[in-house]
């Protein structure tokens, strides 16, 4: 465990993160353009959608069809744990622990990368189909957890087509479900005239992700500051409930038939907390809900503990789980 | 060239609420508007964007009526649970005939 923890700790993807958090902590100017980040979010999302897609079209009915249901149940089921926990022992208001829950039971895609990443890394690659599994992931969550936090606090609240319009149409599910759809028609002979750019295993995606995790460090450096803020209380839930969820994903997800590799994954994304699509849907529909205690648990507390050390906590749990 | 006094109102708001705001500003009344992305910090803290800390600011020239419409709507609104400051100043524009 020690070594796996080691080796991801000294990972390109890791140490550029850390970077970035150095930077935003010594004041320095760096900063990646807002057009660069947006860019290379455009080309991860769009690479991850396309190599999905054509892995997708090689996956049959039957191996796809229990870690989908698996993964629709985990997304949930997180939002409602993470309420619980939220209301119950943090004693939050119910529209921050609806709005927090809502991050917990969405998905953050670039934490799925990373996992994608690591998994490759140690020699357990995951199922093609994973791609998939993330976009089933993304908006259930957000969806339960506004609609209890809607019920609960009696307000009108937003037409649920309104919320589920705006997740459904962002960037992040136009990119990740229609390059899904584009990559699966496509077929291998057009694949392989842009495979050398879009290949999710290519050096050219790592030196993207690379690029983006260092501005990922930024923006959690930007937040350090508000840890004070937001308590001890969501100090540690950042941390446990990640851990809780994620043993979920991995159980489940082994349970359902998915190698080490993609229970480790699916593990990740149950564990992972969206900061991209769950933050302006939360805003709209509970604007009650404080987003400093939303984003400073999701940005600087889980996604970090995720990169540098749940990843190969999940990846163990999920040897043990196979028995390996 | 001859000048007409107008209002110049300007409100800076989350981006979520973008395009709720111009929707209800060109319903009072505003013949147009300009937004722009923009970056800072008050009250409120983080902004709910992304990237995260990124806000909106939206401009409109416009009549007295207009302007006063605009900003009380934004005041009922917004207000309260959102960070969003606005302000109008006097402006003098060329044209005047197009902001009827």
């Amino acid at each position: 465990m020690g070594e796996i923890l080691r080796q991801n700790l000294v990972s390109p993807v890791a140490l550029a993160f850390a970077l970035g958090v150095l930077a935003k902590v010594v004041r320095s100017e760096f900063q990646l353009p807002k057009e660069i980040y947006v860019g290379l979010s455009i080309y991860l999302l769009w690479a991850i959608g396309l190599h999905g897609g054509i892995e997708l079209a090689h996956s049959s009915f039957d191996a796809i069809a229990w870690p989908a249901a698996v993964t629709l149940a985990v997304g949930a089921l997180t939002p409602i744990t993470s309420y619980v926990v939220l209301r119950r022992a943090g004693r939050f208001s119910v529209s921050d622990a609806a709005g927090i829950a809502a991050h917990y039971g969405s998905v953050s895609a670039v934490t799925f990368i990373a996992a994608q990443q690591f998994v490759k890394g140690v020699g357990a690659e995951a199922e093609g189909f994973m791609p998939t599994l993330l976009t089933l992931l993304e908006s259930p969550g957000i969806h339960i957890a506004l609609a209890i936090g809607a019920i609960k606090t009696g307000a009108q609240g937003r037409p649920v087509r309104e919320t589920l319009h705006e997740v459904l149409t962002a960037r992040t599910m136009v990119l990740l479900v229609g390059g899904l759809v584009v990559g699966f028609l496509m077929g291998e002979k057009n694949w392989a005239g842009i495979e050398p750019f879009y290949d999710t295993k290519s050096a050219v995606f790592k030196g993207a992700l690379c690029i983006f995790l260092l501005e990922m460090g930024v923006v959690a450096g930007a937040r350090l500051g508000d840890l004070k803020k937001v308590g001890p209380f969501l100090l540690g839930f950042g941390v446990l409930m990640p851990l809780v969820h994620g043993a979920l994903g991995v159980w489940g997800g082994t349970l359902a038939g998915l190698s080490p590799g993609g229970a480790t994954v699916l593990g990740t994304m149950a564990a992972s907390a969206s900061y991209i699509a769950a933050p302006p849907a939360v805003r709209v529909t509970l604007p009650e809900a404080n987003p400093t205690f939303s984003l400073t648990a999701s940005l600087a507390i889980t996604f970090p503990f995720n990169l540098l050390i749940g990843i190969p906590v999940y990846y163990r749990l999920a040897l043990l789980a196979a028995g390996q | 060239m001859p000048t007409t006094p107008m209002r110049l109102v300007t409100v800076i708001a989350e981006p979520v609420l973008e395009e709720r705001i111009i929707a209800a500003l060109r319903q009072l009344g505003a013949t147009g508007h300009t937004a722009s992305d923009v970056r800072g910090a008050g009250s409120r803290g983080i902004r709910a964007s992304d990237p995260p800390g990124t806000c909106v600011q939206i401009q409109v020239v416009c009549r007295d009526a207009v302007a006063d419409a605009i900003l009380a709507h934004v005041a009922e609104h917004y207000f309260e649970h959102y960070a969003v400051i606005a302000w109008t100043s006097a402006v003098e524009v060329v044209r005047g005939e197009k902001y009827q």
